[in-house]
């Protein structure tokens, strides 16, 4: 099995207090962790790749802690998740999909009980690409005031040879939300949806 | 607090490789930005003394932000830099006026000594755009090895009315410098220049 080459680990934290409305008492926090990696795939047609899966599992799991770690927050206090991923040019967007299994399982084993989907986005780009990563409430895909999306990117990534793989954690919803829809304190928690 | 924040960022990068060979340890940028609401915007005001007394906060603030996403003890930061970038309601002399006069001395305390100058730069943007932060060795502005940049990038600032404030902070180098010059072994750090 292909060793994880890992170049470079980056984090941006945001921390929004207002967005023109009343503050609210609690600031919010928005993070996402970064890690570029070797494609092990880079430069031809490899049938099978499910393999690498399981070699992504350490990274996304160091992943998932550290950016839990760099927010501040214990996992409890976690409310919205998502992931992504940017293919290098010599790849193919189905490398990027290989991070949906890793990525989605480092992020529940360290939350401990996130019941929705990891909502995800992907491409492939050249160094500099930014990727729009959705975020959505980690136990109830429809809870309006968590949709959000956090963008990512860096300038010297992803090389021809490379795949960038990240996750996002947010610490509450939107700073102002108030479009309605389903709220945190309806939601069932039994389906993962509402 | 004169500053009205409506968010700060951090961001920070380790690299772990390049072009195949490990770093280690890996180098280490951290950047923090605020995003202040311009007290000045759409008006010409002859005294900008709000505005430095602001870039005094802001060294403080981001200054200690960085050396904490770092995780280092302050006087084992390296190399620094500063910049802003005004939202078109603004001048570009309220960025000069925010970095010049007083951001420095607190940066200085928040990362120990700094006798060399802090490397900057500013510009007028708006959200989306990229700002380099440029970066020089903190103690020995000629030490080659140091001298790099990290960029930076919000998608929604800066608006109209508001400043996008960025302090740099690293524990290292470039990650492969053979370039030759004055090293950070070297140095001798009492004229802010060798």
């Amino acid at each position: 099995m292909p060793e994880v080459k890992i170049r470079k680990i980056a984090t941006q934290i945001e921390e929004i207090f207002h967005e023109f409305g009343p503050a609210p008492a609690r600031s919010v926090k928005r993070g996402a962790i970064i890690a570029v990696i070797a494609n092990p795939f880079a430069g031809r047609y490899e049938p099978d790749i499910q393999p690498f899966m399981k070699d992504l599992e350490p990274l996304g799991l160091a992943m998932a802690r550290r950016l839990v770690a760099e927010l501040g927050v214990t996992p409890d206090q976690i409310e919205g998740y998502g992931k992504g991923a940017i293919v290098g040019t010599n790849g193919e967007v189905e490398h990027g999909a290989l991070w949906h299994a890793p990525g989605g399982y480092s992020m529940r084993e360290v939350l401990g009980a996130a019941k929705a989907i990891v909502p995800s986005s992907k491409k492939v780009g050249a160094a500099g690409t930014r990727l729009d990563v959705p975020v959505t409430h980690v136990n109830a895909s429809y809870v309006r005031s968590h949709f959000d999306s956090i963008e990512v990117g860096l300038n010297d990534a992803p090389r021809a040879d490379e795949l960038v793989f990240v996750l996002v954690m947010t610490t509450g919803p939107r700073i102002h939300a108030r479009s309605g829809g389903l709220a945190v304190d309806d939601i069932k928690g039994e389906d993962g949806l509402r | 607090m004169n500053a009205v924040i409506r968010k700060i960022a951090v961001w920070v990068e380790e690299t772990h490789s390049e072009m195949g060979r490990a770093i280690t340890p890996p180098t280490r940028k951290a950047v923090a930005v605020a995003v202040i609401a311009n007290p000045f915007a759409g008006r010409y005001v002859e005294d900008l003394t709000p505005l430095m007394d602001i870039g005094a906060e802001l060294g403080a603030l981001l200054g200690h932000r960085c050396v904490a996403a770092l995780g280092i003890a302050p006087g084992d930061a390296q190399s620094y830099g500063k910049a802003a970038m005004v939202g078109e309601n603004g001048e570009l002399e309220h960025a000069a006026a925010i970095l010049h006069p007083k951001l420095g001395a607190p940066l200085r305390a928040a990362v120990e000594k700094g006798a060399a100058l802090v490397p900057s730069s500013k510009k007028m943007g708006g959200p989306g755009q990229d700002l380099d932060v440029p970066l020089g060795h903190k103690d020995a502005a000629y030490v080659r090895s140091h001298f790099d940049g990290i960029e930076v990038r919000l998608n929604d600032a800066p608006r109209a009315n508001e400043i996008m404030v960025a302090v740099a902070v690293t524990d290292s180098g470039r990650p492969l410098p053979r370039v030759g010059g004055l090293t950070h072994g070297a140095a001798e750090g009492k004229d802010g220049l060798r």
